[in-house]
C-alpha cells in the first residue's frame, strides 16, 4: 500500500513540475557557481552550469513518467492487439503473428532498442516509440495463450449463440478477462522503460540536451565523478530508486491479489 | 526425438528469414538513405549518387535484400566506416575479450545465487528471507549504469584497487583489467537471479513428489539437493543456455566504460560514430547466434523433459 502512495506522490510531483509550480529554478543558469557542493541553498549542489541539481532531478520525474507511461502503454496496446487476434482466430493469422514476434524476440532486446532509436534519431518521441515498439513480445505471448484458453469457454460460445460478432467477442467478452495480465505487464513495462531511458541516454540516444532527465544526469556523472562531483549521480539515482522500487513492490502486490494460485501456497 | 529435432530445426528457417528481413528494412529502408549517411553532411548530390551505385543501392529492393543475404551467408560485411577495418575480423577479435569478462561473471553468479535462492526458498517468510528479498528488490531498482559508475569511482579511482580502464590482450595480463568488470557483472545479476530462482524453487517445493520424499523420511538436505534442486534445474538450464549469446555480446555498458575491446565496446563505439555497417552486422550476427542457441535450448529441454516432444 505504501508503494501505491509513493507512486501517487511521484505523479503529483511530476504534475506540479510540469505546471512549473515547484522547483521552478531548474533551468536557471548560474555560471558563477558550477559544481557547487551541496548546501542549504542547493541540497544536492549544482551542475556544470550552476543549475540546481535537486530541481533538475525533480523535473526528471516528468521525463521518466512520460517515457514509462507511453513506452509501456504502446507495448501493452500492441501486445494485446496481436495476442488477442492470434489467440482468438488461430490458424494462419496465428502462424503469421507468432512468426513475427518470434523473429523480433530473437533479436537481443538491447540491440533492437539501440538499432531502432539509432535509425529514427534521438528525442523524447523516439524514446517512447523505440521502447514501446520493441518490448511488446512477452506481453503478446501471454495474451495469446490466455485467449486460446478462453475462446472455447462457455461464455464465449454463449456470446456467439446470441449473435455477437468476432470483434465483440474479442474486445467485450474475452478482453476483460485478461485485464490482470494487462495491468501487470503495463506496470512491468513502466519499470523497464524507465531503466531503458538511462541506457539509451548513455548511448547518446536519449532526450534532447537541456531537457532534465535522470538518464542524462546519470550518464553525465561519468565525467563529473572524475572531478569528485557525486551529487548529480546520487540525486538522480535516489529519485529513480524510490520510483522503481515502489513500482516493483506494487507489481508484486497486484500479482498476489490477482493470482489466487500464488496466494494459497 | 528425431522428428521433434527436425521440426524444430526447420522452424529456424523462417525465423532467420524474418530476422534478416527486419534488419534489412530497419537499416536500409526506415533508416534513411545509407549512401547519404556514408557520404557525410557536406557531400554533393553527384557524390551521393556515386556512392549509392558503389553500394548497390540503386538496385530494386528485393535485389538489395538478396545482396544483403549473400553478405550474411558469406560472413562478409565489408568495412567499418570509421576504422576502415574488416567487420568480420573485428567481430572475431572482439569475442575473446567479451568472453573473458562475461563467462566468469556468469558462472560465479550462478554458483552464488542458486544455493542462496534455494536457502531462501526453504526458509520462506523467515526474517532472513524477507530481508534478502528486500535487498534484491532494492538492487534491481538501481540502474546498471550506477553500479558501473560507483564501482569504477570507489574501487578504481578512490581506492586504487583496480586499473580505471584499459586492456592487455595477453592471456595472463588481461585479468588485472578484467577483475573489476567481472565483479560488477556478478553484482548486476545477483538481485534478478535470486528473485527468479527463488520463485522456481518455491514452485517446486509444493509439488507432490516433495511430500512423498518427505513422508519416506528423507532428510531435509536430501530433499532439497536431490529432489527439488534437480527438478528446478530444468528451467534454470534452459534459461542459462539462452543467456550464452548475451555473454558473447558482453555487457555493452561495462565494456565501453572499462575500455575493453570486446563486442559490446565495439558496438557502443559504432553507435557513437554512427558507424552504420558495424551496427548492422552486430545486430544480425548476434541475432543469428541467439536463434541457434534458442534452438539448442529447446532441444535440450526436450531431452530433459520428454513431455515437450509430444506437444
Amino acid at each position: 500500500m505504501i508503494s501505491f502512495w509513493i507512486i501517487v506522490a511521484y505523479l503529483v510531483l511530476a504534475a506540479l513540475c510540469a505546471m512549473d509550480l515547484v522547483f521552478t529554478n531548474y533551468d536557471v543558469v548560474n555560471n558563477s557557481q558550477p559544481y557547487a557542493f551541496p548546501s542549504w541553498q542547493h541540497w544536492f549542489g549544482t551542475d556544470l552550469f550552476g543549475r540546481d541539481v535537486l530541481a533538475r532531478a525533480a523535473h526528471g520525474t516528468v521525463t521518466s513518467l512520460i517515457v514509462g507511461f507511453f513506452g509501456a502503454a504502446l507495448s501493452v496496446v500492441i501486445g494485446t492487439f496481436f495476442g488477442a487476434i492470434a489467440g482468438y482466430f488461430g490458424g494462419l493469422i496465428d502462424d503469421l503473428i507468432t512468426w513475427f514476434y518470434s523473429t523480433l524476440d530473437n533479436i537481443p532486446y538491447i540491440l533492437l532498442l539501440v538499432a531502432f532509436s539509432f535509425v529514427s534519431g534521438p528525442g523524447l518521441k523516439t524514446l517512447c516509440l523505440a521502447i514501446g515498439l520493441t518490448s511488446w513480445v512477452g506481453h503478446c505471448r501471454l495474451v495469446r495463450s490466455e485467449f486460446i484458453k478462453q475462446r472455447g469457454q462457455e461464455y464465449v460460445q454463449g456470446a456467439f449463440a446470441m449473435g455477437a460478432s468476432h470483434s465483440r467477442r474479442i474486445f467485450i467478452h474475452i478482453l476483460p478477462n485478461t485485464v490482470h495480465l494487462i495491468l501487470i505487464n503495463f506496470s512491468l513495462g513502466f519499470v523497464s522503460a524507465i531503466k531503458a531511458e538511462v541506457i539509451l541516454s548513455y548511448l547518446g540516444l536519449g532526450v534532447a540536451p537541456g531537457v532534465p532527465s535522470w538518464g542524462m544526469m546519470i550518464s553525465d556523472a561519468r565525467l563529473e565523478l572524475a572531478r569528485n562531483v557525486w551529487w548529480g549521480l546520487v540525486a538522480a539515482t535516489l529519485f529513480m530508486f524510490f520510483l522503481v522500487l515502489a513500482f516493483t513492490l506494487f507489481n508484486d502486490a497486484v500479482r498476489d491479489a490477482l493470482d489466487p494460485k500464488l496466494r494459497d501456497k | 526425438m528425431l522428428k521433434y529435432t527436425l521440426r524444430r530445426v526447420l522452424y529456424v528457417i523462417p525465423i532467420l528469414f524474418g530476422v534478416t528481413l527486419i534488419c534489412f528494412l530497419l537499416f536500409n529502408v526506415a533508416g534513411g538513405d545509407p549512401a547519404a549517411q556514408a557520404a557525410g553532411k557536406y557531400a554533393t548530390a553527384e557524390q551521393i549518387r556515386t556512392i549509392r551505385h558503389e553500394m548497390g543501392l540503386d538496385k530494386p529492393l528485393p535485389l538489395q535484400y538478396w545482396d544483403y543475404l549473400k553478405q550474411v551467408v558469406t560472413f562478409d560485411f565489408g568495412r567499418s566506416w570509421s576504422t576502415k577495418q574488416n567487420i568480420s575480423e573485428m567481430f572475431l577479435e572482439g569475442v575473446g575479450p567479451s568472453l573473458t569478462i562475461t563467462f566468469p561473471g556468469f558462472v560465479i553468479s550462478l554458483l552464488l545465487t542458486i544455493p542462496l535462492a534455494l536457502l531462501l526458498g526453504y526458509k520462506r517468510d523467515s526474517l532472513l528471507d524477507k530481508f534478502s528479498m528486500f535487498i534484491c528488490l532494492a538492487m534491481i531498482s538501481i540502474s546498471s549504469l550506477v553500479y558501473i559508475l560507483a564501482g569504477q569511482y570507489f574501487l578504481s579511482y578512490k581506492m586504487n584497487l583496480f586499473p580505471i580502464s584499459g586492456w592487455d590482450s595477453s592471456w595472463s595480463g588481461r585479468w588485472e583489467y578484467a577483475l573489476l568488470p567481472i565483479l560488477i557483472m556478478v553484482v548486476l545479476s545477483i538481485g534478478g537471479n535470486v528473485l527468479f530462482f527463488r520463485t522456481l524453487f518455491i514452485e517446486e517445493m509444493h509439488k507432490d513428489y516433495v511430500r512423498t520424499a518427505r513422508s519416506k523420511g528423507l532428510s531435509n538436505k536430501t530433499v532439497l539437493t536431490k529432489h527439488i534442486l534437480r527438478n528446478a534445474l530444468i528451467p534454470i538450464i534452459t534459461l542459462t543456455v539462452l543467456q550464452i549469446p548475451f555473454l558473447i555480446l558482453g555487457s555493452l555498458l561495462i565494456e565501453s566504460f572499462f575500455g575493453i575491446p570486446g563486442l559490446g565496446g565495439i558496438t557502443v563505439n559504432a553507435i557513437n560514430n554512427a558507424d552504420f555497417p558495424v551496427i548492422k552486422a552486430m545486430v544480425v550476427i548476434l541475432t543469428i547466434l541467439y536463434t541457434i542457441f534458442n534452438l539448442l535450448s529447446d532441444l535440450l529441454y526436450a531431452v530433459v523433459d520428454p513431455k515437450v516432444r509430444l506437444e
